[in-house]
């Protein structure tokens, strides 16, 4: 098998549906040459279903990233498909409706999304280390976390502690050749959105200043972006954030 | 091979069944798919990708929002299968 995943092996999280960004990533690492292992949360049934939609059947291993239980079980559970893991890519994230409200919220709804979006990135890795001795590439998602969106709230919060947990995780397993990294992606119409109120006026900044354009019912972009991340074209790259946005991040207006 | 009217319906009754537990026999063209049948908006993919699967179509996301009832759903996939 050629392909820049050839031979490796990818624990991908967070695929729902064909709009999902993992989907793509799962899609575009198995036609890379990776064999991939799929964790779902809730709804097994509709990933198993979605699963079969990947080009090579993938395993789905159930995942609530804020059961410890299921965390310490998860090693084992990614041993019944393959012996060790290359990669993971987490693409996890949810915000209560209360925490789309910023002066509103209650620190339930912020600490429900900090721990599902941002710490989980911690816990998942430490869950997947034993299943990497010599090292791996872990890829997650954010969504710029440098500036106020309208309507994100305190979902850009946990993405800004996203983004710096992936900074600390980055520092305290270089030594283990474990890198770690994220790419920051333009919006996209996937369940995730769906439960964004307001999502539409959030995307429209991606209409106008995108210089070469956005789609927002294109997953694969970004898909891509965290395949290259994955693989060993980026040796020495750790702790850093690629935009695959169009460009929206460096326009000023 | 096209299904029949009949056929959608029933299909999709045992769909809606299946994924969020209502009796096949609620499930009637008159239906609302949120409204009467209390099926969630995750449910509703999977009742999707699940019809998808069983009538072999394709029902875009755009056009899933426009499936309000039973009868939407099924006039969709008389019209769309292949």
């Amino acid at each position: 098998m050629s392909g820049i995943l050839a031979g490796k092996r990818i624990l991908v999280t967070g695929v729902l549906t064909e709009s999902s960004i993992a989907f793509q990533a799962a899609k575009v690492a198995q036609e890379e040459g990776a064999e991939v292992i799929l964790t779902g949360f809730g709804r097994l049934s509709l990933v198993e279903r979605i699963a079969k939609r990947l080009p090579k059947p993938a395993p789905v291993i159930e995942l609530d990233v804020t059961n410890q239980e299921q965390l310490d079980g998860l090693a084992d559970k990614v041993r019944e498909h393959v012996d060790g893991l290359d990669g993971i890519v987490h693409s996890i994230a949810f915000g209560p409706q209360g925490a789309f409200n910023f002066l509103e919220a209650t620190w339930e709804d912020v600490s429900t999304a900090v721990h599902v979006s941002a710490y989980s990135l911690k816990s998942l890795t430490m869950a997947c280390l034993p299943l990497m001795p010599r090292g791996g590439s872990v890829v997650g998602l954010t969504f710029d976390a440098q500036i106020a969106w309208p309507k994100y709230d305190w979902m850009g919060v946990a993405k800004a502690a996203l983004e710096s947990t992936n900074r600390y995780l980055a520092r305290d397993l270089g030594a283990k050749n474990v890198r770690c990294n994220l790419i920051s992606a333009g919006p996209i119409k996937s369940m995730a959105a769906k439960s964004i109120p307001g999502f539409e006026e959030l995307a429209d900044v991606w209409n106008h200043r995108a210089p070469i354009g956005w789609d927002l019912a294109d997953p694969e972009p970004a898909g891509r972006g965290v395949v290259g991340l994955l693989s060993d074209f980026f040796p020495k790259t750790t702790g850093e954030i690629v935009h695959v946005d169009g460009g929206v991040h460096m326009m000023g207006a | 091979m096209a299904h029949t009217k009949e056929e959608i319906v029933a299909g999709l009754a045992e769909i809606v069944n299946e994924i969020a537990g209502i009796p096949v026999e609620d499930v009637q063209v008159d239906k609302s798919f949120t409204d009467d049948l209390d099926v969630d908006s995750l449910s509703m993919v999977e009742v999707v990708v699940a019809a998808e699967e069983r009538f072999d179509v394709k029902i875009p996301d755009d056009d899933v929002k426009n499936l309000k009832t039973v009868g939407d759903a099924t006039d969709y996939i008389l019209k769309h299968q292949s």
